[in-house]
């Protein structure tokens, strides 16, 4: 039957994998506040807008929050999904393809059977 | 296990088929079963011929005219051609890339079971009488209105089949792009390999829209649903979008198997590597890529508006351009090189031809303008026969005597091989060139008969007379099959002496565990550089011998797909019967408790010792 085979290891080895995972943990805190922060920032717009505070028209703020979402789930895919490390590119591939896809054939739904 | 010849019982052996995740045997379980719909599809295409044979005829009657071209459409596509690109590439693709096996054995053959149990679950329509009767097309008005339980065949049936598909493309996605040998670049993949891939990504994302577009067919039919139904704020134009969206791309799922089939031969038979290589890379992914940009085409005549019409019109045009890439590096592969016409060849030349006037024909179509006078005539019909068969069919044949000996480890009889070819290609253009005329003339697509002294009747029985030859052509070709396999001579592990890639350089058929050791590649056509460099071999092992891990075989897809084949029973007859409902949940208990069964069961499989490798090292005189 199948044995297990387990590596061990050598210090160095040891050492860059601990230096890698304090580097990767620092850029996942900060991409994690920043997304607080667009978070937050979108709260308060639509609030702004619920009180009628000047400049925060819905034509404004839609597109922004929209702008903000997407920034959004390219953060979870580059850096909570790790997407950002290396050996995914072909599924980086075909995600784009198939986003590519999601959006053009709803388009065409929307302008040439719906319109 | 051993790989020393047993005799073994009919029981044990019928239980190893039923049971085996090899893609080797699955390979071969896809090829009968796709032979078997294609000889059903083939009798079905006879009597619609025969009954148009000659105006005003009386051999079906238009119900069951309907039925005939329903199922032909439908078992033809979904069930014979499609299976049996997915044989040869179950059978070669891991040789190609130097793989023991695919990625996922237990998928691979839930994928086949699935199609299998599809396949018969629509079939069975005929001994119930009630047949799918809206075209393969299955266009929503006249699919909800249509009585019985046809349609639901079709919707139950394709789904569980489709599951199938969209499995076995996923499949082969990763394991083209995760079990490549060492040195297996992208870029020196062989084209066959590299056409299977790009088809796996379109089945990725072709099949989704159909399992939807099926689903919302099966609820308005089965569970009160009113997706098509316009009466009810519902829309039947969505379900041609839908069909499209998927039928489209599965054109070209087809056809680009069948690219990578005869860049091989061309290859193999003119003893040149392929002209242009990376520009057929290339071409196979833009074909691929705008394959799924231009559904709307099968749609002009619907009334989409000028500018959908022009958009999609120009972006059909473009996938000319892709194509006759390809067209020209084929040319220029032949031109210069040392041909020998085998049979494969035979049918890789007759291709080109075939297929451009198919291609040229479709690019009439994709001009908006014109389509609108030929939409719905016999000009379609012609369309799309001549690159359905003239270059599907042919590449389905071609590989069938190209591969036979690494599926079955004999030769089909060479002589008889090129007296099927000439039936089928004689007989292919006799049926079909008329028909582009019978379309100029008038004659619309679909109908059941035509009333005499239109100017129709010679053309209509010179095309009944033409799919005569093929079917001599395909009877020629069973029993070249049934005499070789009879004679069972054994062939050497290149038979036609001049392969180029993996899978000439190891037995015919290759051993279970295919490769003793994994070979390392050097280049496009490795074995050819290998030999080339004076390796008679044509392999450089990329390791040492050691032992191989090996998956188990098991029952559990047979079992989960019975399971789905049930629960269609129970779904179609809820509404009428008291078993329905009960036998819908049985089936989908079935289904759940075997997808549980293999979940629970921590099964890592087997190794395959070392000494037993080296022995039939040895027992091949030291050579893979
Ligand atoms: C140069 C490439 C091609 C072009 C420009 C093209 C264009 C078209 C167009 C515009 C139609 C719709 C005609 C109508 O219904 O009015 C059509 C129908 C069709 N084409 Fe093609 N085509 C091409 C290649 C292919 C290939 C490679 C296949 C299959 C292997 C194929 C299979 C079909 C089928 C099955 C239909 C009829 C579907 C139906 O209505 O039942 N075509 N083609
Ligand atoms: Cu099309």
């Amino acid at each position: 039957m199948a044995d297990i085979q387990v590596y061990k290891r050598t210090p160095a080895e040891q050492s860059l994998a601990q230096r890698r995972a304090k580097q990767s943990m620092r850029g996942q805190v900060m991409m994690f506040s920043l997304m607080i922060f667009l978070t937050l920032i979108s709260f308060s717009m639509v609030v702004a807008h619920e009180q009628g505070v000047a400049g925060f028209s819905k034509y404004f703020i839609v597109p922004i929050l929209m702008l903000f979402a997407a920034v959004q789930v390219g953060l979870q895919l580059y850096y909570f999904m790790h997407m950002s490390e290396k050996g995914h590119g072909i599924p980086q591939m075909f995600m784009f393809t198939g986003a590519l896809l999601g959006f053009l054939i709803p388009l065409t739904f929307a302008t040439i059977v719906w319109w | 296990m051993s790989s020393v010849a047993q005799k073994k019982s009919f029981g044990a052996t019928l239980w190893d088929w039923l049971t085996t995740v090899d893609h080797k045997k699955i390979g071969i379980l896809y090829f009968l079963g796709g032979g078997f719909f294609f000889v059903i599809g083939g009798i079905e295409a006879m009597l619609i011929r025969w009954q148009l044979h000659k105006p005003d005829n009386d051999f079906v009657s238009a119900g069951l005219y309907n039925d005939l071209i329903t199922m032909h459409g439908t078992t033809m596509i979904f069930l014979a051609a499609m299976p049996l690109l997915f044989g040869f590439m179950n059978a070669i693709v891991p040789l190609q890339i130097g793989a023991r096996d695919v990625a996922f054995p237990f998928l691979n053959s839930l994928g086949f079971w699935m199609f299998f149990f599809g396949g018969l679950f629509l079939n069975i329509s005929w001994f119930i009488g009630e047949v799918p009767d809206a075209g393969w097309t299955s266009y929503a008005s006249l699919s909800l209105a249509s009585q019985g339980h046809g349609i639901d065949f079709y919707a139950i049936g394709l789904q569980i089949a489709g599951g199938g598909t969209l499995m076995a493309g996923i499949n082969f996605l990763v394991t083209i792009i995760n079990m490549r040998a060492p040195g297996m670049t992208y870029m020196r993949m062989p084209l066959f390999t590299w056409t299977t891939f790009v088809a796996s990504a379109m089945i990725l994302f072709a099949f989704p829209p159909l399992t939807i577009g099926l689903f919302l067919l099966t609820f308005d039919r089965m569970f009160g649903g009113n997706f098509f139904n316009h009466e009810m704020g519902g829309n039947t134009i969505i379900w041609e979008h839908i069909f499209w969206i998927f039928g489209h791309p599965e054109v070209y799922i087809l056809i680009l198997p069948a690219f990578g089939i005869f860049s091989e031969i061309f290859s193999i038979f003119s003893r040149k590597r392929l002209f242009g290589y990376p520009s057929m890379v290339f071409a196979t992914v833009l074909i691929g890529f705008l394959g799924f940009m231009v559904w709307a085409h099968h749609m002009f005549t619907v009334g989409l508006g000028p500018t959908a019409n022009a958009i999609f019109a120009v972006a059909t045009m473009a996938i000319a351009v892709p194509t006759g890439v390809k067209i020209f590096n084929w040319l220029l592969t032949i031109w210069g090189g040392s041909i020998t016409v085998t049979t494969p060849m035979l049918y890789a030349l007759g291709f080109i031809p075939s297929f451009v006037m198919g291609g040229v024909t479709g690019v009439m179509q994709g001009a908006a303008p014109l389509d609108y006078q030929l939409h719905d005539s016999y000009f379609i019909v012609a369309h799309f026969h001549y690159v359905i068969v003239g270059g599907v069919v042919l590449a389905i044949l071609a590989a069938t005597h190209l591969y036979w000996p690494k599926m079955f480890g004999t030769m089909l009889n060479e002589a008889l091989g090129k007296v099927t070819f000439w039936f089928f290609f004689i007989g292919f253009h006799m049926t079909f060139l008329i028909q582009h005329w019978l379309g100029f003339w008038g004659m619309p697509r679909r109908v059941w008969k035509f009333m005499p002294n239109q100017g129709w009747d010679m053309a209509n029985l010179i095309s009944t007379i033409g799919a005569f030859f093929m079917a001599i052509g395909v009877i020629v070709l069973v029993y070249n099959v049934i005499i070789t396999s009879i004679k069972n001579v054994k062939v050497a592990n290149d038979p036609w002496g001049d392969g180029r890639t993996l899978e000439w350089a190891i037995e015919s058929p290759p051993l279970y565990y295919n490769f003793a050791q994994t070979p390392l590649v050097r280049g496009l056509d490795s074995v050819w550089i290998e030999k080339m460099e004076g390796n008679a071999s044509g392999l450089t092992p990329a390791e040492p011998v050691k032992d191989i891990h090996m998956p188990n075989g098991s029952i559990i897809p047979l079992l989960m797909s019975l399971g789905l084949f049930i629960a269609g029973f129970g779904a179609m007859f809820r509404t009428e019967t008291e078993w329905g409902l009960g036998v819908l949940i049985f089936g989908l208990v079935f289904t759940f408790i075997a997808m549980a069964a293999r979940s629970l069961q921590d099964d890592t499989g087997y190794y395959i010792k070392k000494e037993e490798i080296l022995r039939d090292l040895k027992r091949k005189g030291g050579q893979n």
